[in-house]
């Protein structure tokens, strides 16, 4: 089923959680909504689902606008962050609730429920503990038993608000990909919301970064690591540093020297060079570069990271050396972004 | 908690952790404290109901119950208690969902009234319900006209129970049902269940146990209530006398026996609600520890 969100505007109390929002998201596919928290990827979440209303704009499910259907109606299937399975009820009951509530005509029998129910607990590799209470289950099982419920009802799309959010951090990469196995193996069509960007980055076969409302990027994990379109993509996801140029006659200036980067395109004035501290070349002679004196050094795993002070305006930036690199000995290091990119002064605030 | 299997965080709770032990000495102390205070306030009384009840023998006892006016006092206070818990149910139940679950303009107000009639004497109580429906009052004259009578009645003293019991449902679950949030009710919402099944197969199982302790207040509190119900009831003998009313006017004719005898019935139904739920608790004490949180 395809999902399609269309100038959607979100308000609580005159505050706007989403401004103006479009999404496009194909059928069978597997999307992340990635952004810190306040980002609005939630309140996105619960508008395609139906627990909110927009205040503007349309949601469509394929063809069908749906921004009027209630939650029963779009049968989609929501796992909570916090689980929210019945207390009162066994797995296998919790399981079974969607089909239970059904009306008449469409209820399968009750030993129908129960053979589904077995048939899903196998799927999120949970067989036999039908019986068992969900107090009676750790936090990993208890986040399977959910989304077993949520495909009980053969829903249309599938939402995850923060899936993993609750779990430690063994479970949640056991379980990142087991979800993807799922997914590869049903092919609902699953958006799910993070805020760890490495469960989006690897998950998902596209990310929707978030700020403050907006979405600011929608690719691939390579789209928006390796080309992000924006200060705040560049800054949130991944490693990155930053330094203040000055841009004229489409060269990158660092107050009186080029530093061989061109940027055509760009109008001459204020701006901010990012780029990756470990995707750089360093260089022996200066011919147009970045040169800067080491003011720190810290071997971090495999790395190492190096401070340097950038000419006489104290801007301090990081770049990441290969272990036993010769660079780190020295006290001056030249070197050039590979990849980079710069933006005026004015977008970043 | 039958379960062999239980995770070490489930465990933990259960024993209070060494280094906010208190000494021995100190425990008995304050058990011997609690214990002590328990029997001289609560349980002595109690037992003194009984033994004056007794104190003529059975015979005297069965024959102060067995009386036209008393049967009727048992009898109406019985009634407004059927009547007046469940209305309190049906009300706690919608004014804690409402407060729990909705965000709403006012709802500071609203739970400020619900408070009420906790912080307002029951005779007061009793009294606003005099002014409103009373023949001197704006609604009195048009009472009259229609032939309905609410003050000096049942309707009156169902009126006025309803009032002062008011809270206990809404005040017990309250604060459970914030706690527990609306995560629960979205998923079944999710899952294709509508409003009433969500209520009844969602909801409702998870503060059941809360309404219960709710509802034996309300009920105890509905069976007992005298000063609101002094002040609408009248006192006439065999028609508006709740027991407890009963009890003052046995007691003021220098009736010992007989108001000990009525007092202890009213005791009895007390402790046939408390015995009840003391079974519950039995009966379904792994269910309630299983469904307090995660």
């Amino acid at each position: 089923m395809e999902v399609r969100v269309s100038n959607v505007r979100k308000e609580f109390d005159r505050f706007p959680a989403l401004r103006d929002v479009s999404l496009d998201i194909r059928s069978g596919e597997l999307i992340a909504l990635l952004g810190p928290s306040g980002s609005g990827k939630t309140t996105l979440l619960r508008l395609i689902a139906g627990l909110e209303r927009p205040t503007r704009g349309t949601i469509f499910f394929g063809d069908e606008d749906a921004s009027n259907r209630t939650i029963q109606e779009r049968n989609v299937g929501f796992v909570f962050q916090h689980y929210a399975l019945f207390r009162h009820m066994t797995v296998a009951d919790n399981i079974g609730f969607g089909l239970k509530v059904r009306p008449s005509a469409k209820r399968p029998t009750r030993a129908e429920i129960r053979r589904r129910a077995s048939e899903l607990l196998d799927l999120v590799q949970l067989g036999g503990l039908e019986k068992r209470y969900p107090a009676q289950l750790s936090g990993g099982q208890r986040q399977r038993v959910a989304l077993a419920r949520a495909m009980a009802i053969e829903p249309k799309v599938l939402l995850l608000d923060e899936p993993f959010g609750a779990l430690d951090a063994q479970v949640r990469r056991e379980l990142r990909r087991w979800l993807r196995e799922i997914h590869d193996a049903t092919g609902h069509t699953t958006i799910f919301v993070t805020h760890d960007q490495e469960e989006a980055l690897e998950l998902a076969d596209r990310v929707v970064v978030m700020s403050q409302g907006r979405i600011e990027q929608i690719g691939t994990a390579d789209e928006v690591y390796d080309t992000p379109n924006s200060p705040f993509v560049y800054g949130f996801i991944g490693e990155s540093s930053s330094l203040p140029v000055k841009v004229e006659d489409g060269q990158v200036w660092i107050s009186d020297r080029p530093i061989g980067l061109a940027t055509p395109e760009l109008a001459d004035g204020e701006a901010i060079l990012y780029f990756r501290p470990h995707d750089i070349e360093l260089l022996e002679e200066c011919n147009g570069c970045i040169a800067g004196t080491v003011a720190a050094s810290r071997r971090v795993a495999g790395t190492r990271r190096v401070e340097l002070e950038i000419g006489g305006s104290r801007e301090r930036i990081e770049i990441e050396l290969p272990v036993g690199h010769p660079a780190a000995q020295k006290s001056r290091v030249a070197f050039r972004p590979k990849r980079w990119k710069v933006f005026p002064k004015a977008v970043e605030g | 908690m039958a379960d062999p299997e239980l995770y070490p965080a489930d465990i933990h709770h259960e024993h209070a952790s060494l280094a906010v032990t208190e000494r021995p000495l100190a425990r008995a102390a304050l058990m011997l404290l609690a214990f002590g205070f328990l029997a001289i306030f609560l349980l002595l009384p109690l037992v003194v109901v009984f033994e004056q009840a007794f104190s003529r023998g059975i015979g005297a006892f069965l024959g102060a119950i067995n009386e036209h006016d008393t049967i009727a006092a048992i009898k109406l206070t019985l009634l407004v208690a059927v009547i007046s818990v469940p209305l309190n149910l049906v009300f706690g139940v919608a004014a804690a969902w409402a407060i729990a679950k909705f965000e709403f303009k006012g709802k500071a107000f609203l739970i400020t009234l619900i408070d009420l009639p906790f912080s307002v004497s029951p005779v007061i109580s009793g009294l606003v319900y005099v002014l409103l429906f009373g023949a001197s009052s704006l609604l009195g004259p048009w009472l009259k006209l229609h032939g309905i009578v609410i003050l000096f009645a049942v309707p009156g003293i169902v009126l006025a129970t309803v009032f002062v019991t008011f809270p206990f449902v809404a005040r017990e679950l309250i604060p459970l049902m914030q706690e527990q949030g609306t995560g629960d009710e979205e998923a079944a919402l999710s899952l294709g269940a509508n409003g009433w099944q969500t209520f009844w197969h969602v909801t409702l199982p998870n503060i059941k146990w809360g309404l219960l302790y709710g509802v034996l207040l309300c009920n105890a509190r509905a069976m007992g209530e005298f000063g609101a119900v002094s002040v609408v009831s009248g006192h006439i003998r065999g028609l508006t006398n709740t027991m407890p009313l009963h009890v003052e006017i046995l007691y003021n004719e220098y009736n010992a026996v007989g108001a000990f005898a009525v007092a202890s019935v009213l005791a009895g139904l007390a402790l046939v609600t408390l015995v009840l739920k003391t079974l519950l608790e039995l009966r379904y004490g792994a269910e309630i520890a299983a469904t307090r949180g995660h």
